[in-house]
């Protein structure tokens, strides 16, 4: 695909999804908003895992830690500021993704996969069993934030199709910005220390920097994500940080195409669209879940990703050159 | 080019031991290494001479003895400090990103003389300084007709050149080299001991080298060690007629081409 279908193709996906509204179906425009905010989860766990090689089990707690920073720091009965909660959240979200980094990142390969799992439950307990955010009930945030600037209001996140679009044009950031940063010396390091990681200490790389501040921006993009969660659907709960959703957002970016991020927003659409019908056709719609995930890893190494490239080499195999 | 200028050494490697539990690899090696010199570390499988370049390289470190550069205690800085300080390696294993092109692993050597991790929104490919050194040093390796390729698919001894390509890249005073030659045609072997000999004319090489023929072309400080002990260290004529050498190396069942 050259760069110019390329670029009509995601102009069209992105005009599509905008278009979504119009239905005036609650339920799709609850649904899909959800499906972008994994999304936008999923671009955040691969820029670990597809860009940097670092494969962590634990990205539900960066999600969660915003999700619940919302809830809390949310007045009773009135709304808080979004320009005040937004960057609050994140930054609660970056702040333990940076000294939770500090120690994860000492470790390799399956040691590094069981101590981000490790923190991730410890950070699943501390909601759990605390009073801090409502115990395993969890709690309401009772009122979405507000977007006013100085009495003028540019948005009602209240309203849910000005909410579908604030996570459609947040997404879309994601994207650019993770796209802006992969080509940035920075992103290229990552890249190479992925590919290699000792040859880039070698060339005078230290490369512990780097993967750590790779680690807190995945962190604060995951909470981004779990800041969008918490307002579009108005509750938390520990089930936010549980391993179940660090798992299944892993899923998300292997099933898209680790390392590709077009891929890895429609491994988050396929994810979530095979949860809804599946288990609109049985209850054991898990069982139908990995099978299809199984399949996908046998046939599909390089996930949804790899379907373009696949159908290009097999015309290109039929043209009998 | 100044008497006192042939004389600058670069490293100085002062009793230098290391331990893997009861074995020793290295027992008391001093290696002293001056510019403008390929001082060779020879010996038999087994000898120790990875072990010896890898605490050099600060990538192995030692259990006693200690290392310095132009002056400078730096042994116990890691292996991506000793980069920055002017020490480069290559590997006995090809050891390069083979998904990239070879344009793209000498651009990320370069880069690392600039690291500003914070500079998120630059775009790597516009820092022009890096591209046009990592041109100059591709072509200083001699690999100038291959810049555009992936390296993953060039022939053995081209990878080979593209490993000095990238630590020339790193600006590096001392370039340890683990057997650059190994598994090089006749033809590749020839041409990388022009290019070795090229570098040699600005820098301090230690090589860790099997071709005889190789070792005693380009050597001008050979050490011989042997079950990881320093056996002789002498210019070429005095190991070619060292018998202990002989004995120990050179004579018996390992007599390569000599």
């Amino acid at each position: 695909m050259n760069v110019q279908a390329s670029l009509i193709l995601k102009l069209l996906v992105v005009a599509l999804l905008a278009c979504v509204p119009l239905t005036g179906e609650s339920f799709y425009i609850e649904i899909v908003g959800k499906i972008l905010v994994m999304a936008i989860f999923a671009m955040s766990l691969d820029l670990l895992v597809g860009f940097t090689g670092l494969v962590s089990f634990g990205h539900a707690a960066y999600f969660g830690i915003a999700a619940y920073a919302v809830a809390i720091l949310s007045p009773q009965y009135e709304a808080a500021s979004l320009w005040y909660v937004l960057p609050a959240s994140i930054g609660l979200s970056a702040l333990a993704a940076f000294v939770i980094g500090l120690f994860v990142l000492r470790t390799k390969g399956i040691y590094f996969i069981m101590v981000t799992l490790a923190f991730a439950q410890m950070a699943y307990f501390i909601f759990h069993d605390t009073p801090l955010g409502g115990g395993s009930d969890g709690m309401y945030l009772n009122n979405k934030p507000s977007a006013a600037i100085f009495g003028w209001e540019p948005f009602d996140l209240t309203n849910e199709v000005h909410m579908f679009y604030f996570i459609l044009v947040m997404m879309v950031l994601v994207y650019l910005f993770l796209t802006r940063i992969l080509q940035s010396p920075f992103g290229r390091a990552l890249v190479g220390i992925k590919s290699n990681e000792h040859r880039m200490q070698s060339l005078g790389y230290f490369t512990f920097r780097y993967k750590l501040g790779a680690f807190t921006l995945a962190g604060a993009l995951g909470g981004l994500a779990g800041f969008l969660y918490a307002v579009l659907f108005g509750f938390v709960t520990p089930e936010l940080l549980s391993w179940h959703e660090s798992g299944n957002v892993l899923l998300m970016v292997i099933l898209g195409g680790m390392g590709n991020l077009p891929g890895v927003i429609a491994g988050a659409f396929a994810f979530e669209a095979m949860r809804e019908v599946f288990a609109d056709l049985t209850k054991y719609w898990q069982l139908l879940m990995g099978g299809v995930i199984v399949a996908v890893v046998l046939f599909l190494p390089g996930g949804l990703a790899g379907i373009p490239g696949r159908i290009k080499r097999a015309m290109q195999g039929g043209d009998a050159k | 080019m100044s008497e006192a200028k042939n004389k600058e050494v670069l490293l100085q490697a002062d009793k230098l031991t290391r331990r893997f539990g009861g074995l020793v690899a290295n027992q008391d090696i001093s290696v002293t290494l001056e510019r403008q010199m390929i001082h060779v570390l020879l010996g038999p499988n087994g000898a120790g001479k990875s072990t010896c370049i890898n605490m050099l390289s600060g990538d192995l470190p030692p259990s006693e003895g200690r290392i310095h550069f132009m002056g400078k205690d730096i042994t116990g800085l890691t292996a991506a400090q000793r980069s920055q300080v002017g020490i480069g390696r290559s590997y006995q294993r090809t050891n390069i990103f083979p998904q990239f092109t070879v344009l793209e692993n000498v651009r990320l050597a370069a880069q690392s003389r600039r690291q500003q991790p914070w500079r998120i929104f630059s775009k790597a490919m516009e820092a022009k300084w890096a591209l046009e050194k990592a041109r100059a040093c591709i072509d200083e390796a001699g690999l100038g007709k291959r810049v555009d390729w992936v390296s993953g698919v060039l022939s053995h001894g081209e990878q080979r050149q593209l490993e000095i390509a990238m630590v020339l890249a790193t600006d590096a005073q001392v370039l340890l080299l683990d057997e650059p030659l190994a598994g090089m045609g006749s033809e590749e072997s020839a041409s990388m001991v022009e290019v070795l000999k090229r570098l040699r004319q600005t820098r301090g090489i230690l090589l860790v080298e099997h071709d005889m023929d190789a070792v005693f072309a380009v050597a001008d400080m050979i050490t011989v060690m042997v079950n990881g002990q320093l056996l002789e260290c002498g210019p070429p004529a005095q190991i070619k007629a060292s018998v202990a050498v002989q004995q120990a190396y050179l004579g018996t069942e390992d007599s390569f081409h000599v």
